[in-house]
């Protein structure tokens, strides 16, 4: 009796706000797979020591592997971030699945492995599994010391990032001449400068792609959440702006990861149920943006 | 580098709200009661102004230098530097400010910019810290003269406007500096907060100017 009412009030919860494994994507260099959606910490975990605003982080991070996420991004430049990542982690007995992604942020080559090891120090992790060289600062310098690195198994991918659409014609150059496991690119419903040519040219170069700012630090959620959603959302399997907006993002070809950050246990949940089945084709993702377009 | 103009304020603020605020009032925790002595200061820099005497001005210079000190280390040093990698450098800076302020001497002047000084270091000290009550975030949460570092910053911009003499330039840098940063996440946070920081600074800047024409009715004390 009690579980067919369960079974009862199961049905009625929309399949996208039920649990479900996350959709993997294989990185292209490697073939290793991980869930097509992340957790960012920019801001968002920047709590300092503030043991309260630490201890919702962790929870966060709980729920956030809980749902079958792994990777999780910061910088040194997100302030407290890091530590406060390192501080969930011991709290959650270090979650064998996490992959940790950071960067090298500092405009002195000399220095980045000295910060590198600052880092891990604070994340109290053996060896990031993604070193970045955040928003191209002094890649020329800081890319040999990651690829030495990475030839000593001191970690398993390199990447260069940039955000909100700069100085995309240095990362094609840095693209097609270096070999780098990812980029990290702003993309989302609206800012959509990288199909054009970073995307094709990931695919072509095999380079996974983080896509950061999914929800342009929640302003897309603001802006359409006064629309309804159309209802073919749920052909896409989205019941809310969040997931709409990410299972746009996730379902790119050439889209390895999103990483939306989040504060709050419900929306992390909601995130990692974006990455669950069905996520849209080509043609409903061309449907997805007309539709948000004309908003 | 071709790319800064697609760079925006919001884009350099590196925390919440949420997280600043929790952070004044942890801050006022954990140095409470002393807010109640920061204020009792103020006051008494403003009784001084109105009894001026070299050494009075000294002991005003000496307080204001003492508190940009104490913001410096416990605020900016010891607990915003957290959040935000730009206190640790304005942690040094109030540091040096603290050392220009002490050698300076406040002798209050009655014309117009000197009123403004004046009514700026009032508003600084009395009502500043009600803002916070009054926009819905909490007695615990509000700035203090002497203790969070945008009414200590604004109090001495009053106390540099009152002053007879114009204010050296090298010790309107590092208040100046402050309202740009300090303007400029407020404006990112959305708090309205930032109008009086701007109208702050534009008083400063413009008070030459004001202080030119203002010449003929200026009746220095």
């Amino acid at each position: 009796m009690a579980a067919g009412a369960a079974a009862v009030m199961l049905r009625r919860v929309p399949p996208a706000l039920t649990r479900a494994t996350p959709v993997t994507k294989p990185i292209p260099s490697s073939g290793e797979k991980i869930p097509v959606v992340g957790l960012g910490s920019w801001i968002t975990f920047n709590v300092g020591d503030d043991p309260e605003l630490r201890d919702e982080c962790a929870a966060v991070m709980r729920a956030f592997f809980q749902e079958g996420g792994r990777l999780i991004d910061s910088s040194p430049m997100y302030g407290s971030s890091q530590g406060v990542i390192g501080y969930g982690l011991a709290k959650l007995g270090r979650p064998a699945t996490l992959f940790s992604a950071t960067k090298v942020w500092i405009s002195s080559g000399s220095r980045g492995p000295q910060q590198i090891e600052e880092s891990r120090t604070l994340w109290g992790v053996p060896r990031f599994d993604l070193l970045q060289v955040h928003n191209l600062l002094d890649w020329e310098d800081h890319l040999p010391v990651l690829f030495g690195m990475k030839a000593e198994g001191r970690v398993r991918y390199v990447g260069v990032t940039t955000s909100e659409g700069r100085r995309h014609g240095e990362m094609e150059k840095i693209m097609r001449s270096q070999p780098i496991d990812f980029v990290q690119v702003t993309y989302n419903a609206l800012d959509r400068e990288v199909e054009e040519r970073i995307l094709p040219l990931a695919q072509e170069r095999r380079i996974a792609v983080i896509a950061n700012r999914p929800f342009r630090q929640g302003a897309l959620i603001r802006q359409f959440e006064r629309h309804g959603l159309p209802a073919w959302a749920a052909e896409a399997g989205a019941a809310s702006w969040a997931q709409f907006l990410l299972k746009f993002i996730v379902s790119h070809p050439a889209i390895t990861c999103a990483i939306p950050a989040t504060s709050k246990v419900a929306h992390v949940v909601e995130n990692l149920r974006a990455a669950g089945e069905p996520l849209p084709d080509a043609m409903l993702r061309r449907r997805m943006a007309a539709y948000v377009e004309s908003l | 580098m071709s790319d800064w103009w697609k760079y925006h304020i919001s884009d350099f603020l590196l925390f919440s709200p949420r997280t600043y605020y929790r952070m004044i009032e942890r801050h006022n925790e954990a140095v409470w009661p002393g807010q109640l002595a920061t204020l009792a200061l103020g006051v008494v820099i403003l009784v001084l102004l109105y009894r001026p005497a070299p050494e009075r001005r000294r002991i005003i210079a000496t307080v204001v230098a003492v508190l940009w000190a104490f913001v410096a280390g416990a605020f900016l040093w010891r607990r915003y530097a957290s959040i935000n990698w730009a206190a640790t450098y304005f942690a040094w800076l109030f540091a040096i400010e603290a050392l220009l302020l002490a050698r300076l001497n406040f002798r209050l002047s009655r014309d117009f910019v000197g009123r403004a000084g004046v009514g700026l270091f009032v508003f600084s000290l009395a009502v500043y810290p009600l803002l916070a009550p009054l926009l819905g975030r909490g007695w615990r949460q509000a700035e203090v003269f002497g203790v969070a570092p945008d009414p200590t910053v604004l109090a001495t911009l009053g106390l540099l406007l009152l002053a007879e003499q114009p204010p050296r330039w090298w010790t309107l840098v590092v208040p100046l500096a402050w309202c740009l940063m300090s303007g400029a996440l407020l404006w990112a946070m959305g708090a309205p907060e930032v109008w009086i920081i701007v109208t702050a600074a534009i008083l400063v800047l413009g008070a030459p100017r004001i202080r030119r024409s203002d010449a003929p009715s200026a009746t220095g004390a």
